[in-house]
């Protein structure tokens, strides 16, 4: 099968905008998945076409991209599903450092923001701290992001105010801590997530459910907040 | 002592930082010991040349072993027979005692850190059983290894991270560590990097230096690896006169996904799946009648080569075996091992809770890497001393090698291993700064070199030679279809002489390698470049030492040399450009308890 690409391309140095180049291959076997084949044209074609990639198996977060308008890791997108020719842009909504390599310095901030660790003030016994399964199971969907921001960077609210709206990636974070039986933080973490901007600009759009390429629920996540907040302020 | 800026003699431009410790890569044994040197108010850089949460620890899937008996009875100095038995002899039983005894504190560290470990009812923390466990020294199969569900390495990784964001490690993020710094007597003194968004080049200096730099997966062609596997460390220091010890001892993981490399965790079948031949028998029974499918790697991967071999084998082309775990129920396999259910849905549009899975024998793991003692600190022999502390570097993880696993590593070690001795080598570090309070002066003529180096791949676009112009992709191919071939599952002299001859044909043609991006920013064909330097490095040490060592021994099935002999061989090789091979004896005395003496390896 031959597939054609047409990708974002834009290097700082040298390009005064960005601009759409395309390449094509052949012999795309069955079951490929995108980043083989942006491995290949990087290989075969164009050393200088620029993309993250780490793992190559949807675990480690690096390449996510927006194919064919969609946000998504290539390392899981099979070719065969997708029309042609492939479009392929970074991820919108932060700033380009070079093609398809976006800077994601805002969005580590805003993950920083919600204090992502465990906090206990009680002294730690010299064994585990105890968790029923029950207790541990509701941290399944939270626990799992590999911070990729997909979620985040197809979000209208994180588009508009991504200095101030922290957007879904660091509000699950915020979740999975807030969830978490063994934290005794979770008032200041509640309280830091107060007034109209940090939370509160989701407004239940729900792109960043449809893009997690872990099957994660930023939304809900963001709406258990939302109600422990309430059943607090009550 | 401490080194001016103004006598930078190499660029005036290049900025120059000074901390206590710097730490290169960011995967479990980099932020582990970071997070401890941190807290003990150091000053303390991790340079990783990507965000730390894409490090290939976030890919380990089974989990930790750590006798907490949780599940069965177990103790540490089970753990330690079993891991001595599984290094076939070759692991250093000081350096295993110390782990075995340290796993269980290391594992409730990690769960203070807030790792979401996988509960049982009582609400302790779920222990699986895993390959090569024994209860009572090669009694009735342990359940040693903790999990949460089958995404360990991702818990650990991102708690570990989440603690360092808590203890304001400074990282620099997407760096890349081109060589080692030297001072005039020597010391280790911190190294050269570049900024891979900008290509700027920066000299860290340190009183310490920690290479967590991971493993080599690379080298082959089908690998479970991470693509940022290259064995950087392991080549910084081979570049700075350190030998690599044990590099023909490569694992083989029985279960990657056949022609692709996906991991498959062995906890599928420490939850009860089996592998099945081509004639639908459990091949395993044939191989380890006790221990069937949970038998050592080495064991099980060699059992599904020579099924293969033979006939057995599955599928049109009888190329593959079948990893079968429908039996198990789709809701064990939906709490236990979601992650890999979805690889194979994703890779294979396979349910494995409705079908098998392909496996093959796959890259996964380098046992060998740069010599450290169980302080971490980097040792080389000098003269007499077979392992001479390298003042000021050290090394944890992956890319050393302690050694902990010898000829083979046992599955729910290695996240074991980088959690101890990372910290190991903090603690150790810190005892180390409090006599070495100064920086010193460092080689300015070596640092010049090192400028160079990291400069060489600036301008080759375009440029003429009279020398055919090599690519970095085409010889990288050519390097892992070598390895491939040459130095795999099973091996022989011939074999193993044609690779040697394969890979210095490689290495000699690397010196033509010319790329096509002159850019600054975010170069990275230059990363690409740097990273097969190392991978041929590593892949000189790995296919010598292993044409050198006659005889089979954990992950080195030699066909000539079907045999162990512990007489001849019961050492350690050590690979260095100036010295070529050497050896030297396994530490087989432990720290407290008698040592466990050769025995034959029947599983």
């Amino acid at each position: 099968m031959t597939v054609k690409f047409k990708i974002y391309r834009y290097n700082p140095e040298k390009d005064a905008e960005a601009y759409v180049q395309e390449y094509e291959l052949e012999d795309i076997e069955p079951g490929m998945m995108l980043l083989a084949a942006l491995l290949r044209i990087k290989d075969e074609q164009d050393e200088t076409l620029s993309f993250r990639r780490s793992c190559g198996e949807g675990v480690c977060g690096s390449d996510g991209m927006n194919i064919n308008g969609i946000n998504g890791l290539a390392c899981v997108t099979a070719i065969d599903g997708l029309k042609q020719p492939v479009e392929i842009k970074p991820l919108p909504g932060l700033p380009v450092i070079r093609d398809l390599i976006i800077d994601m310095d805002q969005f580590y901030k805003q993950y920083r923001a919600v204090k992502p660790y465990l906090v206990v003030n009680d002294p730690m016994p010299e064994v585990e701290l105890k968790q029923t399964p029950q207790q541990r199971e509701q941290l399944d969907g939270l626990y799992e992001c590999v911070l990729c921001a997909c979620c985040s960077t197809s979000c209208p609210s994180f588009w508009w105010n991504p200095d101030k709206f922290l957007g879904p990636a660091a509000l699950l974070q915020a979740s999975r801590f807030i969830e978490d039986s063994r934290d005794q933080d979770i008032e200041n973490r509640l309280e830091n997530l107060e007034g109209p901007f940090k939370l509160f600009r989701c407004h239940t759009i729900m792109n960043c459910v449809q893009v997690c390429p872990k099957g994660l629920n930023p939304t809900k996540a963001i709406g258990r907040i939302k109600h422990k907040m309430v059943k607090r302020s009550l | 002592m401490s080194a001016t800026p103004e006598q930078n003699p190499a660029e005036a431009s290049i900025e120059r930082r000074q901390f206590d410790t710097l730490i290169i890569g960011a995967g479990g044994g980099g932020l582990r010991a970071a997070l401890k040197l941190a807290e003990a108010d150091l000053s303390v850089a991790v340079v990783s040349k990507v965000f730390p949460t894409r490090s290939h620890t976030v890919a380990a899937q089974g989990g930790m072993n750590a006798a907490l008996a949780n599940v069965l009875p177990d103790n540490w100095h089970w753990h330690m027979f079993d891991t001595v038995k599984g290094s076939d002899y070759l692991g250093d039983q000081d350096a295993i005692e110390y782990m075995c005894r340290s796993a269980p504190k290391a594992v409730y560290e990690l769960e203070h850190f807030g790792v979401p470990f996988s509960r049982l009812d009582n609400g302790k923390i779920y222990q699986r059983a895993f390959g090569g466990q024994s209860q009572d020294f090669g009694g009735d199969q342990a359940a040693r290894t903790c999990a949460a569900a089958d995404r360990t390495g991702h818990a650990i990784l991102h708690s570990l991270y989440q603690q360092n964001i808590r203890a304001k490690t400074h990282f620099f993020d997407e760096y890349f560590a081109v060589d080692l710094l030297k001072g005039q007597d020597g010391h280790v003194l911190g190294a050269v990097v570049f900024d891979i968004h900008d290509g700027q080049i920066m000299v860290i200096e340190a009183k310490t230096t920690l290479l967590a730099t991971g493993g080599a997966g690379q080298l082959f062609k089908t690998t479970t690896n991470a693509l940022i596997n290259t064995g950087d460390g392991m080549g910084m220091a081979m570049r700075a006169g350190i030998p690599l010890q044990d590099m023909e001892f490569f694992q083989f993981h029985p279960t990657g996904i056949a022609g692709r490399g996906m991991l498959i965790t062995e906890g599928v079948r420490g939850e009860g799946g089996y592998l099945v031949n081509g004639q639908g028998e459990r091949l395993m029974e044939r191989y380890a009648p006790k221990a069937k499918d949970l038998a050592s790697r080495d064991v099980v991967s060699r059992a599904i080569a020579i099924e293969i071999r033979e006939g057995r084998g599955c599928g049109p082309n009888k190329d593959h075996v079948l990893l079968k775990l429908d039996h198990l129920g789709e809701e064990v396999i939906q709490k236990r091992l979601p992650g890999i259910r979805q690889t194979c849905i994703t890779f294979l549009g396979i349910d494995p809770a409705e079908a098998p899975i392909p496996v093959f024998p796959t890259a996964h793991y380098t046992m060998g890497g740069i010599p450290t003692n169980r302080f971490g600190q980097v040792v080389v022999p000098v003269k007499d001393t077979p392992e001479e502390p390298v003042a000021g570097l050290y090394a944890a993880g992956e890319c050393a090698c302690v050694s902990v696993h010898g000829g083979n590593r046992l599955g729910g070690n290695s996240l074991l291993d980088i959690l101890v001795f990372g910290r190991a080598a903090a603690n150790h570090i810190i005892e180390y700064l409090q006599e070495n309070k100064y920086h010193r002066a460092l080689d300015e003529e070596q640092m010049k070199l090192v400028v160079e180096k990291a400069q060489q791949y600036n301008n080759t676009a375009g440029g003429s030679s009279s020398e055919k112009i090599e690519t970095v992709a085409g010889l990288r191919k050519e390097l892992k279809q070598v390895m491939e071939e040459h130095c795999g599952v099973f091996r022989n002299k011939e074999i193993l002489e044609q690779g040697v001859v394969r890979v210095e044909q490689l290495v000699l043609r690397m010196k033509n390698v010319k790329i096509d991006d002159s850019s600054f920013t975010f170069n990275t064909a230059k990363v690409e470049a740097f990273e097969l330097e190392n991978l041929m490095a590593v892949a000189v040490a790995t296919i010598h030492s292993a044409a050198a060592r006659e005889e089979s021994r954990g992950a080195h099935s030699r066909i000539d040399f079907p045999d162990r002999d512990d007489k001849a061989w019961m050492r350690h090789s050590l690979y260095s450009f100036d010295n070529g091979l050497d050896y030297k004896p396994v530490r087989t005395k432990p720290m407290s308890v008698a040592s466990f003496p050769p025995k034959p390896r029947v599983y």
